[in-house]
């Protein structure tokens, strides 16, 4: 769901969810006085849900690429499905691994709605890049807006290219 | 001794048929199955190690019983520990020629034996990428057999081998079955092929009947 949801519906159904007044919100409160709305940990919780799909998608599609007989040969040595995913599978679908995390994580650098709504606008405590962007523009700062979009797009950027120079080493044959 | 009963359907390029496999191996004892593709000689290996589940059937190894649909017993794969030599081979492209081996036994002796045997011992710090078709083929076996398991499964495992290569590795192998007592079954496309190894034979064409 949080895949095909616009991210203000996710993040406004966060922000009930997690609400100190009610439910798993007053629960969170009372028990382990942790308040998710408004807070740095909640905006980087929320970010977690919101992104999660961007990087389980990829994984799982490396996973379902890889021969079968690879599981059935850790296991026909005595190997449990989770040593299996482990020691054999995991490291095998490593440019997979690498790519679904640093775009994820590129994807919630410029998160924007989910953001907001759980997060709100506190300036050093929940005001992220993206949003300093159009709080920006909103006062006519087109300055900052500039810098503030620069170092999203450079970030990115170089992330990005990083990926793509470092699939491009991993897939290449040593015998070329 | 190993008593195998077991019924599967499966499709075949003719529709879909009933393997049928029926038999007592006896322990220590190499039977080579040999016949067409597509007749069923690689499911039934995958049937005996646990990867498939028969519709009807019975498996009993060394009185133990890994299969028996009517009481609903199933060993798992990893209970079963059937040896199984790959036909692609399954090398762990994250894995050394010896990390292969280490994965599978803690004994090194053992592997420096088997790294002997498969004359692997100058590529132990290879990957299967840098290793021939023939030199992973080797490899292939000798994983299946650091568990030192009781029943071996080799799915057409010579077949990347030269002339050479394959009669020296076929006589180091004899001696291993011969030290671990394991019982093998090994599949083939040829019947002339691997006369020297095998004691019985089965045609896998003559496993079936019509559904």
């Amino acid at each position: 769901m949080p895949l095909v949801l616009p991210p203000s519906v996710l993040g406004f159904y966060l922000l009930l969810a997690f609400s100190p007044q009610h439910g798993v919100g007053k629960w969170l409160q009372q028990v382990f006085n942790i308040q998710f709305v408004f807070s740095f940990q909640g905006l980087v919780l929320a970010s977690v849900i919101y992104s999660m799909p961007f990087m389980l998608g990829p994984i799982k599609s490396a996973l379902q690429q890889l021969p079968v007989s690879l599981s059935q040969a850790s296991y026909s040595l005595g190997k449990s499905r989770w040593q299996t995913f482990i020691r054999v599978l995991l490291p095998n679908i490593k440019p997979s691994l690498l790519t679904a995390v640093v775009l994820t994580f590129a994807h919630t650098l410029g998160e924007f709605g989910v953001v907001l709504m759980i997060g709100g606008n506190i300036p050093n405590v929940t005001r992220v890049a993206s949003i300093a962007v159009y709080d920006s523009v909103e006062q006519m700062d087109y300055h900052a807006a500039n810098v503030y979009s620069f170092i999203l797009f450079a970030i990115t950027f170089v992330l990005v290219t990083a990926v793509f120079i470092f699939n491009k080493y991993q897939l290449k044959s040593p015998l070329e | 001794m190993i008593c195998i009963d077991i019924e599967k359907k499966i499709k075949t390029y003719q529709g879909q048929q009933v393997l049928k496999v029926s038999g007592e191996f006896t322990t220590g004892g190499i039977t080579k199955i040999h016949g067409p593709s597509g007749t069923g000689k690689t499911t039934f290996l995958k049937i005996v190690a646990g990867f498939i589940e028969p519709e009807k059937g019975n498996i009993i190894v060394n009185n133990s019983i890994w299969l028996n649909t009517a009481s609903k017993i199933s060993l798992s794969p990893q209970k079963r520990m059937a040896g199984f030599v790959f036909q692609d081979y399954a090398l762990f492209p994250n894995m050394t020629v010896k990390e292969h081996l280490e994965y599978a036994t803690a004994d090194d002796a053992w592997i420096k034996h088997l790294l002997e045997i498969g004359k692997l011992e100058t590529l132990a710090t290879h990957k299967p990428l840098y290793l021939s078709g023939g030199q992973q083929q080797r490899l292939a076996i000798l994983r299946a057999l650091a568990t030192k398991p009781q029943l071996l499964l080799m799915d057409e495992p010579f077949s990347a081998l030269d002339p050479e290569n394959k009669t020296a590795l076929i006589s180091e192998l004899k001696l291993v079955f011969k030290e671990l007592g394991t019982t093998v079954f090994m599949v083939s496309h040829n019947p002339q092929e691997l006369e020297e190894l095998a004691a019985g034979s089965v045609n896998s064409s003559a496993l079936f009947i019509d559904n």
